[in-house]
């Protein structure tokens, strides 16, 4: 009987740590990717946002209408010149994938921009920085800062545009969308260890 | 045969109680309090901000969590593959407490989380503005486990539903070798900055119902380079 305790006691214990190191705490749900390979090397992937819908915060001074309601941005002047914009975000098949924010810095003191912060969980966060000035009449393209994960060892570009929908009747469609379309190409460096490549690959 | 199935269940029962008492207990999974920052010889610059939803601009999160967002109607975060993912959009403050700025810090469960290593991994990165300053990005991996296991633990296990006392941590440990988080420039005065942080958490109280009650947070960034920092940048060290 004592033998038969012990023999399970020691299964307990092995069972536990088995069910620790091997079972996964987190299981980050994934859509496929949708990107496409650029002629010139790299991929080009598109990213959408549907207005309002998406829309998580607006946050601005004096607003009339906060959202979301009951939002107390900072009154501090201080603050004039900033705004922060909040979404979810989703691929070209219309399926949310992540989240992002648009911070718009006007200022005496520095050089107005536009950056972005997209943070897709089961893939990383990339970060952008745009100038105001359109490049074409619809589209602003900035350059990607940094990456995680597997945008880290990427470079490239992204641009920013408003497509109004106009052709559809639905009450409840959306005024349009924000397209982000990045166009990155991976970076190989001596630097580069295997941890990152591999980071990198998955 | 009855009799020793029942033995062979209590046995595994014992050993999964001691086993999971033993990962709790690790002590192998305590970490070092001392940020590596505190011996570089750079200028630091210090910001700070409160972990409490309601102090917040806006906070949310999948909605099932005890946290709740804050204010009540801001959209949740349900979707499947956000539904681990909470945002914090707050002001920070620098080191005398006034306003220096926006700070929205996105955080998603890691699934390079490892209970047996006394490893629970969040992914996270900051996008901050500073006003008339410029922009950073810090990007980081937070371990959460010796704050499950110093406070929120303790606060379900009391009879108040309730934790307080006085707790102060380095929640970082990497992408950096040193276990600090990665910073890049963006804007302004930061454009080009590449350099570490690290992000600690002062608790002083916390709440099953409510989440953090009395927690603040505090990046400490270490600016190489020639940016010119202001007096209240600068944290006492």
């Amino acid at each position: 009987m004592l033998k038969t305790v012990i023999l399970g006691f020691i299964l307990g214990i092995v069972g536990t740590v088995a069910a620790a190191y091997y079972v996964p705490v987190v299981d980050q749900h994934r859509e496929s990717s949708v990107i496409a390979v650029a002629p010139n090397g790299g991929n080009t992937e598109s990213f959408r946002i549907n207005i309002p819908t998406d829309r998580i915060m607006v946050g601005a001074p004096k607003q009339a209408e906060p959202l979301p309601p009951g939002l107390d941005w900072p009154a501090d002047e201080f603050f004039d010149g900033v705004r922060v914009e909040l979404f979810k975000l989703r691929n070209s098949a219309d399926a949310v994938i992540g989240v992002a924010s648009r911070m718009v810095a006007d200022s005496d003191a520095i050089e107005d921009s536009i950056e972005w912060v997209l943070h897709l969980p089961a893939r990383g966060t990339f970060y952008v920085a745009m100038p105001v000035q359109t490049a074409d009449e619809s589209r602003r393209v900035g350059t990607l800062r940094a990456g995680t994960r597997e945008f880290s060892p990427m470079q490239g570009t992204v641009s920013e545009r408003w497509v109004a929908i106009t052709d559809n009747d639905d009450i409840d469609a959306p005024d349009g969308y924000i397209e982000l379309e990045t166009s990155f190409v991976g970076t190989l460096s001596d630097d580069m260890t295997e941890t990152e490549l591999q980071e990198g690959a998955q | 045969m009855i009799k020793y199935v029942a033995g062979l269940l209590f046995g595994i029962a014992l050993g999964a109680f001691t086993a999971a008492t033993l990962l709790y207990f690790n002590p192998l999974a305590a970490r070092n309090p001392l940020s590596p920052l505190s011996v570089s010889n750079n200028k630091i610059l210090s910001l700070n901000y409160s972990i409490v939803p309601n102090d917040s601009i806006v906070y949310t999160n999948n909605g099932e969590s005890r946290v709740r967002p804050h204010p009540e109607k801001v959209r949740e975060l349900w979707e499947a593959p956000i539904r681990h993912s909470e945002v914090l959009v707050t002001v920070v403050k620098d080191s005398r407490n006034d306003p220096a700025g926006i700070g929205i810090k996105f955080s998603s469960d890691s699934e390079r989380t490892r209970i047996i290593n006394g490893e629970a991994l969040v992914d996270s990165a900051w996008h901050i503005h500073l006003v008339e300053r410029g922009s950073l990005f810090v990007e980081q991996t937070e371990n959460y486990w010796n704050f499950l296991r110093k406070i929120v633990l303790p606060a379900y296990w009391s009879t108040t539903n309730h934790w307080k006392g006085t707790w102060n941590a380095n929640m970082t440990v990497g992408p950096r070798a040193l276990g600090t988080a990665a910073v890049s420039g963006g804007t302004g005065e930061f454009a080009g900055l590449e350099s570490e942080a690290v992000e600690a958490i002062h608790a002083s109280a916390y709440s099953v119902l409510q989440g953090p009650v009395a927690m603040d947070g505090s990046l400490t960034i270490d600016i190489a380079g020639n940016i010119e920092l202001t007096a209240s940048d600068v944290a006492e060290r």
